[in-house]
C-alpha cells in the first residue's frame, strides 16, 4: 500500500509571531520555518507502517514556494521514499489544497492519506476532512491510534469527551493528533541519503485546479493585551484578592 | 437570509456548545434553524426547540446519523444547505470533524473558529495560536462557519420553536462507530466551567493531581491540564487546554506548575482572571497572570486549600 503524507512549511512553533505594521499578515521574513508539527507525526506514522510491513511506499507532498522542498527533504530524511512539490507562489487556502491533493491522489492511487489535523499557522483544521469529502472517502480525524486490518482501518480519535474509535473502509484520509506517536529525528546518514531521493515538481496549473482564494483577509491585528504580572506574597493574600478585589470566589 | 446551526449532542442531551453557536447565528440577523440528527433524539430536538431565537428545529430522527459520523451527516447537511446563507457548527471536535466535509461538498471555504461576526460575510478568527486576529471576508454564497464557544455567550433556553421532521440520510458504508471511552467526572465540563484549575509538567506525577483536585473541589471548578501533563500521562487527552486542545475562558483560571508555552496560552488567555502558581518567577504564565504566586506548588496547594477553608470559600 502506498501512503501519501502532507508536509506544510510553517513558522516554527517556538517563534513568537509578530503582526506586520501594515496589518496584512504576520512577519515571516527572517523567521525560522519548520515542518508543521502535526505533519511530522503524519510522516512518522507512515514510516512505522512501512517498518511494520503495512506500507510499501511513502510519498511526502508539500505545496507552495521553492523552500517547501526543504520541508520535503526533512520528510525524506525521516524515512519517506520520494517527494512531490506542487509549486506556486500564490496563497493556497485549505479548499484549494484539498483539491490539489485530490488531483495527486488520482495520479498516485494511495491506500491512505495521512495529514496533520491542523497547521499551526492558520489553525484551520480543514484540509483532511475536505479531501475525504472530495474523494468520497471516509475520514479518521484527530487520530491517536491507527490499526490497519485486512480491508479497513480502526482509528481512535481524540474527542472532547475522551476517545472514540471508528472503523473506516480503505482508502481513507486520516488526520493526526498529538498522541499518535513521537516523531523521530533524522540521523546524519539519513539526511545525506535524503539528498539523493527524488522530488517531482508539478506546477499548480498542470493539476487543473482553480486555487483562487475564497476568503479575503481584510486585516490582521494583535490580540488584546493582558496587563498581568502582579505578584502576591502568600496564599492568604491570593484568597483575599480573589475574593475582595477580583470578586471571583 | 437564514442560518442553519448543526446541533451537537451525545444521543441523549444537547451539547451546550450549540447554545453559543446559536448566539453567533443570531448576530447574522436572519432566521435560525437548528438541525438535530441521530436516531432516538426526541429529547435533544426538544431541548433545541427551547433555545431562544430559534425559528424551527429540523429533526432527522435517523440511526444512520448516530454518533454524528461525518460520512453520514455531511450529505444530509449539504442537502438542506441550499436553503441557507450560513451553516454554523460549534468549534468542538464534532463540528471540526463535520464542517469541512460539508464545506468541500458545497465547494465553499470554511471560516474556522470565529470569535466575532463583523458583517454577514465578514468574521474575526484567531490565527497563529491566537497571537494574531484575522478579519476575513467570504466570497462564497453559503458560509460554512465553526464558532468558538468562549467568544459568544450561551443563548437562553426559554424559546418554543416548532420541530419538523426531515427526510432520512442515506445509509453509508464508509465508516462505522466502534466504541468510545468517555472520561467520567463529577466536576463541571471544562469548556463551560466558571472556574478551571489546571496542572502542568510541574505536577510531576498523575498522583499529585489530587492536589489540583482538592482546590477544584473547593471552588466547584473543572480540572484541566497542559499538553506536557497530558503527554506525560498525568491526565487523559480530553483535559488538554491549548491551541489544539480545548479553548476555555472561565471567570477564574488557576494555572499550577504550567510554564505557559504560547500553545497553552492560546487556550486560556481570554479567561477573566488568571492565577499562576509556579516556582519560576520568569515563567510566561507568571508574567501574564493577574495574580502570580511564586512558590513551590507542593507547599502552596495544601496551604491554599487550607486558606480557602479558613476563609469559608464555597463553590458558587
Amino acid at each position: 500500500m502506498k501512503v501519501l503524507v502532507g508536509v506544510k512549511r510553517v513558522v516554527d512553533y517556538n517563534v513568537k509571531v509578530r503582526v506586520k505594521a501594515d496589518r496584512t499578515g504576520v512577519e515571516t521574513a527572517n523567521v525560522k520555518m519548520s515542518m508543521n508539527p502535526f505533519d511530522e507525526i503524519a510522516v512518522e506514522e507512515a514510516i512505522r507502517m512501512k517498518e511494520a510491513g503495512k506500507a510499501d511506499e511513502i510519498v511526502a507532498v508539500s505545496m507552495g514556494v521553492r523552500q517547501c522542498q526543504e520541508t520535503i527533504r526533512t520528510a525524506l530524511a525521516m524515512g519517506a521514499d520520494r517527494g512531490i512539490h506542487v509549486t506556486t507562489d500564490e496563497e493556497l487556502q485549505p479548499l484549494a489544497v484539498a483539491k490539489l491533493f485530490k488531483a495527486l491522489v488520482e495520479r498516485e492511487s494511495p491506500g491512505l492519506v495521512i495529514l496533520g489535523k491542523q497547521a499551526i499557522d492558520d489553525d484551520s483544521n480543514q484540509t483532511g476532512q475536505m479531501l475525504a469529502a472530495l474523494l468520497g472517502w471516509p475520514q479518521g480525524t484527530f487520530a491517536s491510534e491507527i490499526v490497519l486490518g485486512g480491508d479497513g482501518a480502526e482509528v481512535t480519535r481524540e474527542v472532547d469527551g475522551g476517545l472514540e474509535t471508528v472503523g473506516l473502509s480503505i482508502p481513507a484520509v486520516v488526520t493526526t493528533d498529538l498522541r499518535l506517536n513521537e516523531p523521530r529525528y533524522a540521523s546524519l546518514p539519513n539526511i545525506m541519503k535524503a539528498k539523493k531521493k527524488p522530488i517531482d515538481q508539478i506546477a499548480v496549473d498542470e493539476l487543473g485546479v482553480d486555487v483562487t482564494p475564497r476568503l479575503e483577509t481584510l486585516k490582521v491585528e494583535d490580540p488584546p493585551e493582558r496587563a498581568g504580572g502582579r505578584k502576591v506574597a502568600s496564599v492568604e493574600e491570593l484568597v483575599d484578592k480573589l475574593r475582595n478585589e477580583a470578586g471571583v470566589i | 437570509m437564514a442560518a442553519l446551526v448543526i446541533a451537537d449532542h451525545d444521543g441523549a442531551a444537547l451539547d451546550p456548545a450549540t447554545l453559543n453557536a446559536v448566539t453567533a447565528a443570531a448576530a447574522l440577523g436572519g432566521d435560525i434553524d437548528v438541525l438535530v440528527a441521530g436516531g432516538g433524539t426526541e429529547e435533544v430536538a426538544e431541548a433545541a426547540a427551547k433555545i431562544a431565537g430559534v425559528t424551527r428545529v429540523r429533526h432527522a430522527d435517523d440511526a444512520a446519523c448516530d454518533h454524528l459520523l461525518a460520512e453520514a451527516v455531511a450529505p444530509l447537511v449539504v442537502e438542506l444547505a441550499a436553503g441557507y446563507s450560513e451553516v454554523l457548527f460549534p468549534a468542538n471536535t464534532t463540528g471540526k470533524n463535520l464542517a469541512p466535509r460539508v464545506a468541500a461538498l458545497l465547494d465553499v471555504a470554511q471560516i474556522s473558529d470565529i470569535t466575532e461576526v463583523v458583517a454577514a460575510d465578514t468574521f474575526v478568527r484567531p490565527i497563529y495560536a491566537g497571537n494574531a486576529m484575522a478579519t476575513v471576508r467570504s466570497r462564497d454564497a453559503i458560509k460554512v462557519i465553526t464558532v468558538r464557544g468562549t467568544a459568544f455567550p450561551a443563548a437562553a433556553q426559554d424559546g418554543n420553536a416548532p420541530i419538523e421532521p426531515v427526510a432520512a440520510a442515506e445509509d453509508q458504508t464508509l465508516s462505522r462507530f466502534v466504541r468510545q471511552e468517555l472520561s467520567k467526572s463529577e466536576r463541571p465540563e471544562l469548556t463551560s466551567a466558571r472556574v478551571v484549575v489546571s496542572g502542568g509538567r510541574g505536577m510531576q506525577s498523575s498522583d499529585n493531581f489530587h492536589l489540583v483536585e482538592q482546590i477544584a473541589d473547593r471552588l466547584g471548578a473543572a480540572v484541566g491540564a497542559s499538553r506536557a501533563a497530558v503527554d506525560a500521562g498525568y491526565r487523559p487527552n480530553d483535559f488538554q487546554v491549548g491551541q489544539t486542545g480545548k479553548v476555555v475562558a472561565p471567570e477564574l483560571y488557576i494555572a499550577v506548575g504550567i510554564s505557559g508555552a504560547i500553545q497553552h496560552l492560546a487556550g486560556m488567555k481570554d479567561s477573566k482572571v488568571i492565577v499562576a502558581i509556579n516556582k519560576d518567577e520568569e515563567a510566561p504564565m507568571v508574567q501574564i497572570a493577574d495574580y502570580g504566586l511564586v512558590d513551590d506548588l507542593f507547599k502552596a496547594l495544601p496551604a491554599l486549600a487550607e486558606a480557602l477553608d479558613k476563609a469559608g470559600v464555597k463553590p458558587r
